[in-house]
């Protein structure tokens, strides 16, 4: 059989910095998606623009990441899902966005398009007006003596809109199936013709527990494109920032759990500590969450001139704490509740992946500026809540060491490169709290002529469909927070 | 003096008294809270970032009288998040509807004010009153816990006298 790399390389290629998009004709797309999964190649990312559908792939021996191309001829091309099951929900939304179909996919049911658009498919060249429609009706398996319990999209208390339907045996889960699309504001259109600067405000807000690291995959995806260099110092601040918005959102997971835990001083604890992070980055770099603090070309301003120390001794409180954190999750109040809860397999990356034996991380390969650091990657095996929670203390604690190495080694200089008006491809990559980002861009003189976002919560909601199974309906709540379910940055 | 009999029946007047005290303390105690819903209507997960840090030791709503609650129907203030997505319409309606009147709608966040970045979007309506009757809003991309505390306090004030 015909190997993935030699598919690639009879294939015509376009130049996609810093790597090589490949055209393939519909029969190599096909072959390529069935030598994947045995080469161990995963599928990053799924897409489409008005002509292409794109793929993104990892090679994990050669550590290089392979874009590829098919054409999308009488409005279709050829699925991926019967090979790469993760294809799937990619194929649902560009189906919903850009109108073409997956050939051969068992799922084409609407996926962001609920009906409720007057123009649809939006991203097509011309779409069409039209009366708004029936909502999509999930299909679970359907049993006698099934009870069906369906929650949101307006679910819980202070947290994001989607919907999860339960097929219930009593009070175990026997089938849980997501519908997203709810907080679809259509950003991808809203980027499309914008400058990159423009656009940034949007890659900002696609998902703000990321907005950094959203930030700095869509920076680094347009200055690929645009072969720009960013200066040192902004390369470093970009990872203070990346590494205070995961300690913030760790801590801010550690509050949640331990609030539906019923861990009334691990909840106390970690919503102080993330209190005083927040208010030393508002003194920092201008804004608690750091949004639109990072820009195409650099950061947007200079760190203020009494961040640094308001940063590090904010760090040393959290560092102070840590010790009593690890302590009282080992403790009974949240071993308890969290020891065996919704045990996941076959997660590649994030917290999900890292707490169940897989390393991938793409600071130690992939993100620029991470390796003069030598980041160092956690990993346990049992993969349930409890060493969710045990991996994030720990992600913390290599936090704290990375930011104060960065803001150590921090160089003087400029913190913002000038952007050239050319055209170009590019890819760009960040380590969210909740696993990988990756960016796509073309520009056209300048202006995204197409874009694409994927967010780590395409990865993150079919591993908690299968995680729910077995669960008992009352910790759907705790589970949910344990796994940090998003909904906005794959909503588009 | 003979001590009062348990089983003599109390004078009218005296029960209209105490009737009248309970409802004077009623209106500056109970009246002093509020029960808040909150809806996202396609928030970025911004606003509810900082709304999450309103549970926290600096902010302590509850100790204003400001308790969260999951049922619209046990509800005083809905407080909205996002641009109010297409898809999310039929959702703050129903939340809405829910709600027993007397009711109060707090738009918190740009987006939830007048769609903020993502107003003009074939997928945004583009801030809360397109759809429900707005009372207060609070600016801010997102806005700060402070910001925010501050406004549902002045809506507590409102509320009590």
């Amino acid at each position: 059989m015909i190997t993935a790399t030699e598919i690639i390389r009879s294939a015509p290629a376009e130049i996609c910095r810093p790597w090589l998009r490949h055209i393939l004709p519909h029969a190599d797309w096909i072959a390529l998606a069935q030598t994947a999964p045995a080469e161990g190649w995963t599928l990053l990312a799924h897409w489409a623009d008005t002509a292409l559908a794109h793929a993104l792939f990892l090679d994990p021996d050669s550590l290089r990441v392979v874009p590829v191309s098919t054409l999308v001829e009488a409005g279709r091309y050829p699925a991926l899902s019967p090979y790469l099951p993760a294809a799937a929900l990619y194929q649902r939304m560009v189906h919903d966005l850009w109108g073409h179909v997956a050939e051969g996919a068992a799922d084409l049911r609407p996926w962001l398009d609920h009906g409720n658009w007057p123009l649809s498919p939006p991203m097509a060249i011309r779409p069409e007006s039209r009366p708004p429609g029936a909502p999509p009706l999930l299909t679970g398996p359907e049993q006698d003596d099934a009870m069906i319990l369906p929650l949101g999209p307006i679910w819980g208390q202070l947290d994001e809109a989607a919907h999860l339907r339960l097929t219930l045996h009593g009070p175990i889960v026997r089938y849980a199936e997501a519908l997203l699309g709810f907080t679809h504001k259509g950003a991808l259109t809203l980027m499309r013709g914008k400058s990159t600067r423009a656009a940034a405000r949007f890659a900002a807000r696609l998902a703000a527990d990321a907005t950094v690291a959203h930030s700095v995959a869509f920076a680094q995806a347009a200055e690929s494109a645009l072969d720009v260099e960013v200066p040192q110092r902004a390369i470093g601040l970009r990872i203070a920032m990346m590494e205070i918005e995961r300690i913030a959102i760790h801590l801010d997971n550690l509050t949640e759990v331990a609030r539906l835990a019923g861990a009334g001083t691990v909840r106390t604890k970690c919503g102080t500590l993330r209190e005083v992070l927040l208010r030393a980055t508002a003194t920092a770099f201008g804004h608690r969450l750091m949004m639109d603090c990072v820009i195409p070309g650099g950061v947007a301003a200079d760190i203020d001139a009494n961040g640094p120390e308001a940063i590090l001794r904010a760090l040393g409180t959290i560092a102070s704490e840590l010790p009593t954190l690890r302590r009282l999750h080992d403790g009974p109040a949240l071993s308890s509740r969290l020891v065996g809860l919704a045990r996941t397999r076959g997660a590649r990356g994030g917290v999900t992946g890292r707490a169940s034996g897989h390393a991938f991380d793409v600071r130690t390969n992939f993100a620029p500026g991470y390796a003069g650091l030598m980041p160092r990657t956690a990993v346990l095996s049992e993969g349930d809540a409890a060493a969710r929670q045990r991996l994030r203390l720990l992600e913390i604690e290599e936090s704290l060491r990375l930011i104060g190495l960065t803001m150590d080694l921090l160089p003087a200089g400029p913190t913002t490169a000038t952007l050239p008006q050319v055209s170009g491809e590019g890819i760009g990559c960040a380590e969210s709290s909740r696993g990988d980002i990756w960016h796509s861009i073309q520009l056209d003189h300048g202006q995204i002529a197409a874009v694409f976002v994927r967010d780590p919560g395409w990865d993150q909601w079919p591993l908690a469909e299968q995680a729910l199974r077995g669960a008992e309906a009352e910790d759907i709540d705790l589970i949910r927070t344990s796994l940090a379910l998003p909904a906005s940055g794959i909503d588009l | 003096m003979a001590p009062p009999n348990p089983s003599e029946p109390i004078d009218s007047e005296t029960i209209a008294i105490l009737a009248a005290r309970l409802e004077a303390a009623s209106q500056t105690r109970l009246g002093r809270s509020l029960a808040i819903r909150h809806i996202n209507t396609g928030s970025c997960n911004g606003c509810e970032l900082e709304l999450r840090g309103l549970r926290n030791s600096f902010y302590d709503l509850e100790r204003f009288g400001l308790r969260l609650v999951e049922n619209p129907g046990q509800a005083d203030v809905l407080l909205v998040t996002g641009p109010l997505t297409r898809n999310l319409k039929a959702a703050l309606e129903q939340a809405w509807d829910a709600t027993p009147e007397p009711k109060w709608v707090v738009a918190v966040g740009d987006c939830a004010v007048d769609g903020g970045v993502f107003k003009g979007s074939y997928a945004v309506l583009g801030g809360t009153g397109h759809s429900v009757p707005v009372d207060l809003t609070i600016g801010g991309c997102p806005p700060t816990p402070a910001r925010i505390l501050a406004a549902l306090r002045t809506l507590l004030e409102v509320n009590a006298t």
